[in-house]
């Protein structure tokens, strides 16, 4: 089934805390807050790292290189899309849509690349598509 | 300090209802509070405990502690979504314990059916100040079913579990319902009804997913010397446990729930184990979560959920493990959403020989309930219990 009619995105909540994360995805940028004492990348992304409690955080950029962990495809909506998890290449895996792509042919595994797509007055939306 | 001992099940109580258009919200959270402690010969001023959770109206205790007349020393409101009253029977004997009371009532109830919610189809935002995890979340459509689906799209890849094997889940299930009368759906199902229902979200088809029902139910838990008065089977409490499992911080894995650990403690506190188990009451919103609490409580090894549950497992009177037998969430009742409560209903009624005959197991002396809430996918409240009938 391939994906014909736009979804309508609502435009995601900001905050000071993760203002950074979509003022890149305005520009095309993937950001990942990664921590400088523990040295592990996390998501969604905190002032304070979730595995060591440092507040020394910051923003790198993703390679937007990922795998899909595992993925569902909404058949019951208005417009049917698919949800998935994708392990990011450097090592988190992110709530987000595979999109623009021939949804019965996804699989676990698969790689997949960065894409954004507009949202409702709000940032777009990092989202990633068949490699 | 162990709870083993300190506390039993006396009162319980399920409304009958599935679509109250007739009856508030508050409403219904005092009949069952009232059928609970009817069950258990008690009256609403022994109360002095009282528990609920985020289907309660307003501001939980405050609001339902006055609707119902009651005059309390300890309250807790504690919400992992549909896991809460599980937690709550495992809280209220800490409380007991320690001597903070000795009639804990705890009551659930919601009109989701009434109101026309598409429960598990449309992604829906909190309001108010956002979550943390909802900017990142919420605009890609996460609904309750495509983010259980995904645990079981993982599931199979990883352990090749089949659409066949979770459909014999809502099989089990419908063997039991047949027998009660109140259940929303009565009938008996096959495993090609069930794979052949139309696809809600890959893998789950619409007769994978629970019921939405309104309604309720109440628990009412009491001190030891309070359960040695009363006229009623004693339901002793011997292990409880709480975990919430969530994305730890991107390091997802979908395959295991916080049963893993909640069913550890809780088998080690009763001093008791799996293969023990005479009866489970196992959350059931979705075929799938059968499967993974099932393994993750210690039924069965990690990926080998889909050989367990096949071929009719967990049917009374035919299967190993009889589960739900009221028909669970997936064919009888799965209340405001929250299926926790329901789930220590049939435990009990199983340890007090009131199943239905057609689906009692035989010298049924000890049973689990076990409860899920929020999303699986996401982030969960587990909860279990282990009850000994004494």
């Amino acid at each position: 089934m391939a994906e014909t009619k736009e979804r309508k995105l609502p435009a995601p909540a900001t905050s000071p805390e993760t203002q950074a994360y979509w003022d890149a995805a305005a520009k095309g940028k993937l950001l990942v807050k990664k921590c400088t004492s523990c040295g592990q990348a996390h998501h969604y992304p905190r002032a304070l790292c979730p595995f060591c409690f440092s507040d020394k955080t910051e923003w790198v950029e993703s390679s937007g290189k990922g795998t899909i962990y595992s993925f569902s495809v909404m058949r019951r909506a208005p417009v049917p899309y698919a949800m998935a998890y994708v392990t990011l290449a450097e090592g988190p895996r992110m709530v987000t849509n595979i999109v623009d792509c021939d949804f019965d042919k996804l699989k676990c595994e698969q790689p997949v690349k960065l894409v954004f797509k507009p949202t409702d007055g709000g940032p777009p939306l990092p989202m990633f598509t068949p490699a | 300090m162990s709870i083993k001992g300190k506390a039993y099940i006396a009162g319980i109580y399920e409304h009958p209802t599935r679509l109250a258009k007739d009856l508030s919200l508050a409403q219904i959270h005092a009949e069952v509070a009232k059928g609970a402690l009817e069950d258990a010969g008690l009256t609403k001023d022994d109360v002095d405990g009282y528990f609920c959770a985020g289907d309660a109206p307003g501001l939980g205790p405050m609001s339902m502690v006055e609707y119902m007349g009651l005059k309390v020393r300890h309250v807790d409101s504690t919400d992992t979504g549909g896991s809460s009253y599980v937690l709550h029977v495992g809280h209220a004997a800490e409380a007991i314990a320690a001597g903070k009371c000795k009639v804990a009532l705890i009551t659930l109830a919601g009109r989701p059916r009434a109101e026309g919610m598409a429960t598990g189809t449309v992604p829906r935002s909190r309001g108010g100040t956002p979550t943390p995890d909802e900017p990142f979340e919420f605009p890609y459509g996460p609904t309750v079913v495509n983010m259980y689906a995904m645990c079981a799209m993982r599931h199979m890849y990883e352990f090749g579990t089949t659409s066949e094997q979770l459909a014999w889940i809502k099989v089990a299930a419908s063997h039991h319902a047949q027998y009660n009368p109140h259940a929303l759906l009565k009938d008996v199902v096959t495993v090609e009804d069930v794979v052949n229902s139309p696809m809600i979200s890959d893998p789950l088809h619409r007769l994978d997913c629970c019921v939405i029902t309104d309604g309720g139910g109440a628990i009412v838990v009491v001190a030891p010397e309070i359960a040695a008065k009363l006229k009623r089977p004693k339901i002793k409490l011997l292990g409880a446990s709480e975990f919430i499992k969530t994305q730890m911080g991107g390091k997802v894995d979908l395959t295991y729930s916080g049963a893993r650990f909640t069913g550890a403690a809780a088998f080690a506190e009763a001093g008791v184990k799996p293969s023990d188990i005479k009866y489970a009451s196992i959350y059931d919103s979705f075929t799938i979560t059968v499967l993974m609490q099932l393994e993750d409580l210690g039924f069965c090894e990690k990926g080998k959920g889909g050989a367990f549950v096949a071929d009719g497992n967990l049917i009374s009177g035919t299967g190993k493990l009889p589960f739900n037998t009221d028909g669970g969430g997936l064919c009888s009742n799965h209340p405001a959403n929250r299926g926790g409560l329901t789930k220590v209903l049939e435990a009990v009624r199983q340890l007090r020989g009131e199943a239905h005959p057609k689906v009692q197991v035989k010298n049924c002396d000890l049973a689990i309930a076990h409860g899920t809430g929020g999303s699986l996918g996401l982030r969960h409240g587990s909860a279990t219990v282990i009850l000994e009938r004494e």
